[in-house]
């Protein structure tokens, strides 16, 4: 007979104030097997873990049931609670008062007999549970790294400081990110190349880390600790042991007007090339888009020229598969590009830039080697406009949310523009200064007292060229909302930070939550910032949201942190919800008659075919048998198996069915 | 093709040649136009800023009208009645306690009618028009939309709010060549034109500046409002400019009527202050 305990919770007001947790508690009481029932403010407290472990030990429990919050925060806090007053952990179970019931239903009597009922089913469930035991499994120690900027570069430092192997893979020619782009850095206006370039050669030569760039993730299967990744290494066309980095295929490659990407298209590249001079590796790649030779089978000039003879036009890509225990995203964002305005004249306008392109222009390495010139003329733009806040905070034709860096990275741009042209006029238009950070409020009043940059509260309406001058036309809302024309050489958009693409179908590939606009979600918003909700898997930087430079090398030290723990263990324990195939006495063996469409039906490849053979070693039957390590418990195979001979681990179909014949 | 129509006050008085090219148009295409019965005034532009439920009821009861006689959809030439008729129709929608309120005040309840401005109605019709084209159109045109037609984007949904180019579509389909101009749906002026004649000289002139500027022969527009300011306040805005603009400013339906061989006096092109007829 079973002795079950309910502990009710008011989680403070959270489920006290609606549902009536006094009443749940002396209604819990009366079902058949419940021994003892109490309610407390914060179950989860101190205290209240004593409350359920005294239980325990004075009325005999064989099983609790903790009325409360949903289990994905706190299922383990009960649970230990539970094992250390000597039950097992796997025969306590949380009704989930909080997100099923008093946060979605107004207070009164039905909403409080809803919380009895959901008490009820958890413990006809309870009564069925049988102890458990988590799965052992070992932890390969090495990490892998998907993004080479300077989230994925740090992460993988510090996992590599750390003593464990890291395999940092980078989908472009050379590790560096947005980050190379950049001229100065806010608020210190410390030029970026300079520091963050010894980190790519620190990257490139530690020895616990194998950089592979030009190469993405193909494929993840595992789980922590146990993950095996498949990664396509994209041809460069060139043997990377032989070429010297010379660069003189790059001098003599004929085709030269290609835009350049690492300029944001304000500068051209040879279809051979390396993104720029201080790319690490320094090994160029081959366009074949755009290469003469793939394009039109002649050419060639680049095999000439090479001295070592590196080049290599029938390379193809290589898929190379790896063992990893960890993984890091460091995968970064994009900026919504300039023709996603119409009243801007959708990026038409070769002197409307967005905020990546100002910074290729004002960087000593950019294509006017930091002259400030404009695109269309080349002529050195006097007036100069930037708009905070183009498409970010803009429900109507935006993203809602803020994209964090633009008033801060606007301040500099506007700064670094006065700097380089000391006549010129810098006029920002800005909603508000949003400037949070050491230092930063500081910078911005710099820009605006020191550097005499005009700022503008207000949105501008439309920007379109009348002869010559681009007539940017605004509101000054501290002026009553009075129209502003600004007649400009060159406009800035500080673009709405977004998701980098292909974000969602990697989360997909990884089962890995995101948010609306594919920035991938972090477990718990304040005290699960790095980790996802898959077992090991990581994040660093702007993929999960927009992120400045500090904020990304804090976050990827503290996601390298989390890998350092887990490498720090030699064998993980994991939770045994997973299937089983039953197996009974002979001559049944088993309820399965070996059909396997649960073979078929299994996301995981978690099943396999086993032989029971009898004692001359002749085959008698053929079952199946579900493999625990890769078992993620989703139960497809239960829903699939004819003779209901699979069965989920806590989650069996006789629970299941307890559960809902009490209803 | 059967299709509600409701003239509203412009085009019974000056905007005559609206009315008349409309018909003409549609008459042409075959579109019958059934007139709603006992049509009233849609509240433009006084109603809205006075008074919500007297906003949303006088729409309401053109609505019930027309659903009385059996229409599913209104044609509203006129873009001030046309959003008039679609923010009564959103806002009785989204507040229960206004949709009762007016549906007392009528006496029935404002029903299901889905209201067309001319654009879109003749966007549907665009390949009959193309086949139709005897005299193509072939000029330079600015296709201007002015506010009410696109905004407020939620409520309205037609069109680009910040761009549109359901008219520009039109007007190729016409034989014209739209120019791309940056004031499409910039303000004209719009009611001021009478207590402030000044400020609708200052931007209705920046209007017609910029058509010029783009290499425009003619403006299209399908706005009563727009047409007048454009065309009655030219005096006004040239005095302002200081320069003599004589870009005539064609309702869309009286270029299409051209393009379809229509009479120019059915089309009501002589009742333009700026000279239509010789520069068409």
């Amino acid at each position: 007979m079973s002795r079950i305990g309910v502990f009710t919770c008011h989680c403070g007001e959270n489920i006290g104030a609606t549902v009536d947790c006094g009443k749940v508690a002396e209604c819990s009481r009366s079902i058949p097997g419940v021994v003892h029932s109490v309610d407390y403010k914060y179950m989860c407290s101190d205290p209240g873990q004593g409350m359920i472990k005294e239980a325990i030990k004075e009325h005999g429990l064989t099983g609790v049931v903790v009325a409360a919050c949903s289990p994905r925060m706190h299922e383990p806090t009960f649970r230990n609670a539970v094992a250390e007053a000597g039950l097992n952990p796997y025969l306590c179970e949380m009704a989930n008062l909080r997100e099923h019931c008093s946060w979605v239903h107004e207070k009164g009597e039905v909403t409080t007999e809803k919380a009895a009922d959901l008490v009820r089913v958890m413990v006809e469930k309870v009564k069925h549970n049988q102890p458990l035991h988590p799965i052992r499994v070992p932890v390969t120690k090495r990490a892998l790294v998907l993004g080479g900027g300077i989230a994925g570069i740090q992460a993988a430092l510090d996992i590599a400081d750390a003593g464990h192997k890291v395999v940092l893979v980078e989908k472009s020619p050379s590790i560096g990110g947005h980050m190379s782009q950049l001229s100065e850095t806010f608020p210190t206006l410390d030029c970026s190349q300079c520091i963050l370039t010894p980190r790519m050669v620190e990257a490139a030569r530690h020895p616990n880390i194998t950089l592979m760039t030009y190469a993405e993730l193909e494929k993840l299967e595992g789980f922590i600790g146990n993950f095996k990744a498949t990664i396509r290494r994209k041809a460069r066309k060139l043997d990377e042991k032989l070429c010297t980095g010379c660069g003189l295929c790059i001098q003599k490659c004929p085709q030269k007007k290609i835009p350049d990407e690492f300029n944001e298209g304000l500068g051209q590249r040879t279809a051979i090339y390396v993104p720029f001079p201080q790319a690490v590796p320094n090994k160029p790649v081959i366009d074949t888009a755009n290469c003469t030779f793939f394009k039109s089978g002649k050419c060639k000039v680049c095999e000439k020229m090479c001295p070592t003879g590196a080049i290599r036009y029938d390379q193809e890509d290589e898929l190379v598969t790896l063992d990893v225990g960890a993984l890091v995203l460091a995968t970064g964002f994009k900026v919504m590009r300039t023709d996603k305005f119409p009243e801007y004249g959708y990026g038409q306008d070769p002197d409307i830039l967005d905020g990546l392109q100002f910074e290729r222009l004002a960087s000593a390495s950019g294509p006017t080697l930091g002259v400030m010139k404009r695109p269309s003329d080349g002529k050195e733009p006097e007036t100069v406009v930037f708009l905070a806040c183009s498409g970010s905070r803009d429900r109507a034709k935006g993203v809602p949310y803020c994209s964090k860096i633009c008033c801060m990275y606007t301040a500099k741009h506007a700064m670094l523009y006065r700097h380089k042209v000391h006549h010129g006029k810098a006029v920002v238009f800005y909603m508000d200064i949003r400037s949070g950070g050491k230092d930063y409020d500081e910078f911005v009043r710099r820009a605006i007292e020191e550097d005499d940059v005009q700022y503008v509260r207000g949105r501008v309406s439309k920007i379109h060229r009348e002869d010559g001058k681009l007539v940017v036309k605004g509101a000054d809302t501290l002026q009553g909302g009075a129209p502003v024309e600004i007649r400009a050489d060159m406009v800035v958009l500080a673009t709405a930070v977004q998701s980098q693409d292909g974000s969602e179908e990697l989360a997909q590939k990884l089962h890995v939550s995101y948010d609306p606009y594919h920035f991938f979600a972090e477990s718990h918003p304040k005290l699960k910032p790095v980790e996802t909700n898959t077992a090991g898997i990581f994040l660093a930087g702007a993929c999960q949201a927009p992120r400045d430079i500090p904020e990304t090398v804090a976050q990827a030290s503290g996601a390298a942190a989390k890998v350092a723990a887990l490498f720090a263990r030699d064998e993980l324990t994991r939770e045994p919800v997973v299937a089983v195939v039953n197996r009974l006495p002979a001559p049944t063996f088993s309820y399965c008659v070996g059909c396997f469409l649960c073979q078929s039906a299994c996301p995981y490849q978690a099943i396999e075919q086993e032989e029971i053979k009898g004692r001359d070693g002749s085959v008698l039957k053929v079952v199946a048998r579900v493999n625990a390590g890769l078992c993620q418990g989703c139960g497809t195979c239960v829903a699939t198996c004819r003779t209901k001979a699979i069965d989920i681990q806590g989650f069996s179909n006789e629970q299941i069915y307890a559960e809902l014949m009490t209803l | 093709m059967r299709i509600g129509y409701y003239p509203g006050c412009s085009l019974l008085g000056s905007s005559r040649e609206f009315d008349e090219s409309v018909r003409a148009v549609m008459g042409a295409l075959g579109v019958e136009l059934v007139q709603v019965p006992d049509w009233n005034c849609c509240g433009a532009s006084s109603a809205h800023v006075l008074d919500a439920a007297l906003a949303a009821a006088l729409p309401a009861r053109i609505l019930a009208q027309a659903a009385a006689a059996g229409l599913d959809e209104v044609l509203a030439p006129c873009a001030a009645c046309y959003n008039r008729l679609v923010s009564a129709q959103d806002s009785i929608a989204k507040d229960p306690r206004l949709a009762k309120e007016v549906e007392e005040a009528v006496g029935a309840p404002a029903g299901r009618v889905k209201v067309l401005n001319v654009l879109e109605v003749l966007d549907r019709l665009r390949p009959e028009i193309q086949a139709r084209i005897q005299a193509p159109y072939a000029r330079k045109v600015a296709c201007y939309y002015g506010c009410l037609l696109v905004r407020p984007p939620r409520v309205v949904k037609f069109d680009r709010p910040e761009d549109p180019r359901s008219m520009d579509l039109l007007a190729a389909a016409a034989g014209a060549t739209p120019v791309e101009w940056p004031f499409k749906t910039e303000c004209c002026g719009a009611s001021f034109s009478v207590t402030r004649t000044d400020l609708v000289a200052k931007l209705s002139g920046r209007v017609l500046e910029g058509a010029v500027k783009a290499g425009a022969e003619a403006v299209l527009v399908a706005c009563p409002m727009c047409q007048s300011n454009l065309d009655m306040r030219r005096p006004e805005i040239n005095a302002r400019l200081g320069r003599d603009l004589e870009i005539p400013v064609l309702y869309i339906t009286q270029a299409l009527g051209l393009a379809l061989g229509l009479e120019p006096e059915k089309l009501g092109l002589q009742r333009h202050f700026v000279p239509a007829l010789a520069r068409v």
